[in-house]
């Protein structure tokens, strides 16, 4: 792979860029490999990538049933932060972005990472109470840089907020600095890359439509274009965790829901820093086109059609007018919803599941942009070790049996 | 925009003027049973790519429960019908049938 920097520039800029490489391959698959991961979203790339970088284990295929990135990596707001409370999930977001923080430069792909800031409003005393807990565990989890700033130093960041209300007067805001945007298909894109690279297959428009395996071990799985076999297997499909589980002979606790966002019109640069209500539950950040990227709540019921319910957008975008009185007259482009996997207790799972060697990283729910590098990291971890390090161990399937939930929902009053 | 029609006033509630309440027909268990039995209630789903029934509430009507049979991947909607039963209606379960012919079943 010729590497990306200012001299490829300068030379492709002398000939007609005619010599700019395909970015990744697209191979037909082997009959096996040592690993097989499904779903080329930006968890299953992330965890490819890092079975390659961490363990060298590089006879790897990456199966997707559309295109890579298409899913719900390519359908997301982009927010990274890693203000949460619990140990475990501050642990696992923080690894994250702390990835997040070299990606291009690991990569060698400009993944756009922007630490632009990131802000939690407080709109009610109990979030005010909430967010100063929350800064509290962070200092003592060594999360840095997360703070409480009162409404002044909020309006200081954000000048076109509204923080007087009157319904929802802005009393404070958690922030870090650290937070903010990347390209979500960047991200894929350069994942992508690196693990072809490595030698790695990414299998594109291929579904996997059964899982077949022999005295308990996985043995392989079964393809819209045939059999491929595998030693290990890693579910990473969101939204279709489910169906795979099924597949593979378990049942998770896990229901799909449709996420929605959208996209303004371009505008001119009016907010620099991503701006997080969730009592209101809207959430909104400026894109580098211009666009504001806009973000609510899932729809209550079961969905797999990437289409969610107009009244969500409606309730979302009322409420951000009324913070943000300049949006009043902007026009939407866009809106789009994705399949979200939520679990019991809004946290993610990395776990065995009941079939040998056969492992799965899913039920990010709303929130898996920022955590694909901790993810892949942790489920790569898994994978090649067959037991999962400090980063997955409470993130495991049983922890519903036994009631050890990671409870984020609470702690956030709503999906995070 | 899902429309449900309630069973119990006859009104066709759009989503707006309903709660949705999850998994139908789920088995429930009490005190003495085992953390499996305790999982499979409380967290253990079908989340079927199809067919699926749950639970609504209509709650800006009547006020009451009841249970509808909706398509999950395609937002068809097979009928609604009151909450006091342990299974789906007959009717309903012929209509599913005719609609998905390769459907198995609802258990």
């Amino acid at each position: 792979m010729k590497r990306y920097s200012v001299f490829a520039i300068a030379r492709e800029a002398m000939r007609y860029h005619q010599g700019w490489e395909k970015a990744w391959r697209a191979p037909v698959p082997k009959a096996a490999y040592d690993a097989i991961i499904v779903g080329a979203g930006g968890h299953g790339l992330a965890t490819a990538y890092y079975l390659g970088k961490n363990y060298g284990i590089t006879n790897v295929a990456v199966i997707e049933k559309g295109w890579l990135g298409g899913g719900n990596t390519g359908r997301n707001t982009t927010i990274i932060r890693s203000n949460y409370l619990q140990d475990c999930s501050a642990a696992i977001y923080d690894k994250a972005l702390s990835l997040y923080e070299n990606l291009s430069q690991d990569l060698n792909y400009n993944v756009m990472f922007s630490p632009r800031g990131l802000l939690m409003l407080a709109q009610t005393h109990h979030e005010v109470r909430g967010y100063k807990r929350t800064v509290h565990a962070n200092a003592l989890q060594g999360i840095s840089k997360t703070e409480w700033i009162g409404p002044e130093q909020v309006k200081e960041l954000v000048p076109i907020m509204n923080i007087d209300g009157p319904r929802y007067p802005v009393l404070g805001a958690l922030y870090q600095p650290r937070g903010g945007t990347a390209r979500h298909d960047a991200v894929a894109w350069g994942l992508a890359r690196a693990c072809s690279d490595m030698g790695m297959d990414i299998i594109q428009q291929t579904e996997v439509t059964g899982v077949r395996s022999e005295q308990g071990q996985v043995v392989g799985v079964e393809t819209s274009r045939g059999f491929i076999g595998c030693k290990k297997l890693g579910i990473v499909v969101a939204g279709h965790s489910g169906q795979l589980a099924e597949m593979a002979g378990f049942r998770l606790p896990v229901e799909s829901l449709a996420l929605q966002a959208l996209v303004s019109e371009p505008i001119k640069p009016c907010i620099d820093v991503v701006v997080m209500a969730n009592t209101v539950h809207g959430y909104m950040s400026q894109s580098d086109k211009g666009e504001l990227v806009i973000g609510g709540g899932t729809d209550g019921f079961n969905n797999f059609t990437q289409r969610g319910s107009f009244h969500h957008i409606e309730e979302t975008l009322r409420a951000l007018v009324e913070t943000f009185p300049i949006i009043s007259r902007v026009k939407m482009l866009r809106q789009w919803g994705g399949i979200v996997d939520m679990t019991g207790d809004r946290s993610p799972i990395i776990s065995k599941t009941p079939l040998g060697n056969c492992f799965i990283n899913c039920g990010w729910g709303t929130g898996g942009f920022k955590a694909i590098p901790g993810s892949g990291w942790a489920m790569a971890e898994l994978m090649a070790k067959g037991e999962p390090g400090p980063l997955a161990a409470e993130f495991n399937m049983w922890r519903f049996r036994e009631g050890q939930f990671i409870d984020e929902s609470v702690a956030a009053g709503v999906a995070h | 925009m899902l429309l449900l029609e309630c069973p119990y006033c006859g009104v066709k509630a759009e989503e707006t003027e309903l709660s949705p309440g999850g998994e139908a027909h789920l088995k429930r268990f009490g005190p003495g049973s085992t953390a499996e039995e305790f999982e499979a209630y409380m967290f253990a789903r079908k989340n079927p790519k199809g067919v699926h029934f749950e639970r609504w509430r209509h709650a800006y009507g009547c006020g009451k429960w009841f249970l509808a049979a909706r398509c999950t991947a395609t937002l068809e909607v097979f009928g609604t019908y009151p909450a006091q039963t342990t299974e789906p209606p007959a009717d309903i379960i012929d209509k599913i049938k005719a609609k998905r012919p390769d459907w198995k079943g609802w258990k």
